[in-house]
């Protein structure tokens, strides 16, 4: 599925979208970076609580689809202008971290191959 | 005429403790210089989460320090040389959950102990030497012919 589709479905806020037509290979939550660079995929969304500039390195050397900050929290500035200088695609939403990976599983992105 | 030596690509870049900001721009550097020399993509991850991971400890937890890389064909050195506390006990450094990091700076994230563990996992060589008060030197080699 277009990362589109999702922002249209979850209705995310779309704070950098420089490439919504990227194609979403699923999903990944974990709040722990290293824990994230060791498990996620490329292609993947990553659904987060941490809002400030260094999910932006992240989501760059692991060429993640994007980066949804659940939960109501407002990313830095920093972390917007980042997104934007390196193209990559940050959204926010107010639903907590458990409705949005839901809401993706259901739209059809899986955390793990073969599902 | 002698190609005897397979030409390395050298990197060097300078560290500063605590500039979260910067944090990760080495990194991506580093990896994008290996995507376009046309490393294979596992190869590429690789090293640009031990990379990153190095990087990360230097800022985390050194005063400032050095990430170096030799690129050959066949493979990829990284060094990280740090000026710091370095570490008493490296066995216990290795083991997964175990972090000194103060919680300001769990609280972004990082210090989940997972930095070396995940660094020894990704390498395809890793050697680690430290002294307490002075520093720590880490070195990676990751082989290109792998993945």
């Amino acid at each position: 599925m277009k990362l589109a589709d999702v922002v249209r479905e979850l209705e995310l806020e779309v704070l950098a979208g420089p490439d919504l037509e990227r194609e979403v290979t699923g999903g990944y939550v974990s709040d722990l970076l290293s824990v994230v660079m060791a498990r996620a995929k490329a292609g993947q969304l990553w659904i987060t609580l941490q809002g400030h500039q260094n999910i932006v390195a992240v989501a760059v050397l692991l060429e993640l689809a994007g980066v949804i900050v659940a939960g109501g929290i407002e990313p830095d500035q920093e972390t917007r202008e980042k997104a934007e200088e390196e193209g990559i695609n940050l959204f926010t939403t107010s639903l907590p971290v458990f409705e949005v990976a839901g809401r993706l599983y259901r739209l059809g992105a899986r955390g793990i191959d073969h599902a | 005429m002698g190609d005897k030596a397979e030409q390395a690509i050298m990197l060097e870049f300078t560290l500063q403790g605590q500039d979260f900001i910067r944090a990760g721009e080495a990194s991506s550097e580093i990896k994008q210089r290996l995507k376009k020399l046309g490393f294979k993509p596992d190869v590429v991850r690789r090293a640009a989460i031990v990379a990153y991971e190095s990087e990360m400890n230097v800022i985390i937890h050194a005063r400032k320090g050095t990430l170096r890389v030799e690129i050959t064909p066949r493979k990829i050195l990284i060094q990280a040389l740090d000026e710091g506390p370095g570490i008493a006990d490296i066995e216990q450094a290795m083991q997964e959950g175990f972090s000194t990091a103060p919680d300001m700076i769990r609280e972004l994230g990082f210090g989940a102990g997972m930095g070396l563990p995940n660094i020894k996992r990704f390498a395809d060589e890793f050697k680690i030497q430290s002294r307490v008060g002075e520093g720590t030197l880490l070195e990676i080699i990751i082989h290109a012919d792998k993945g």
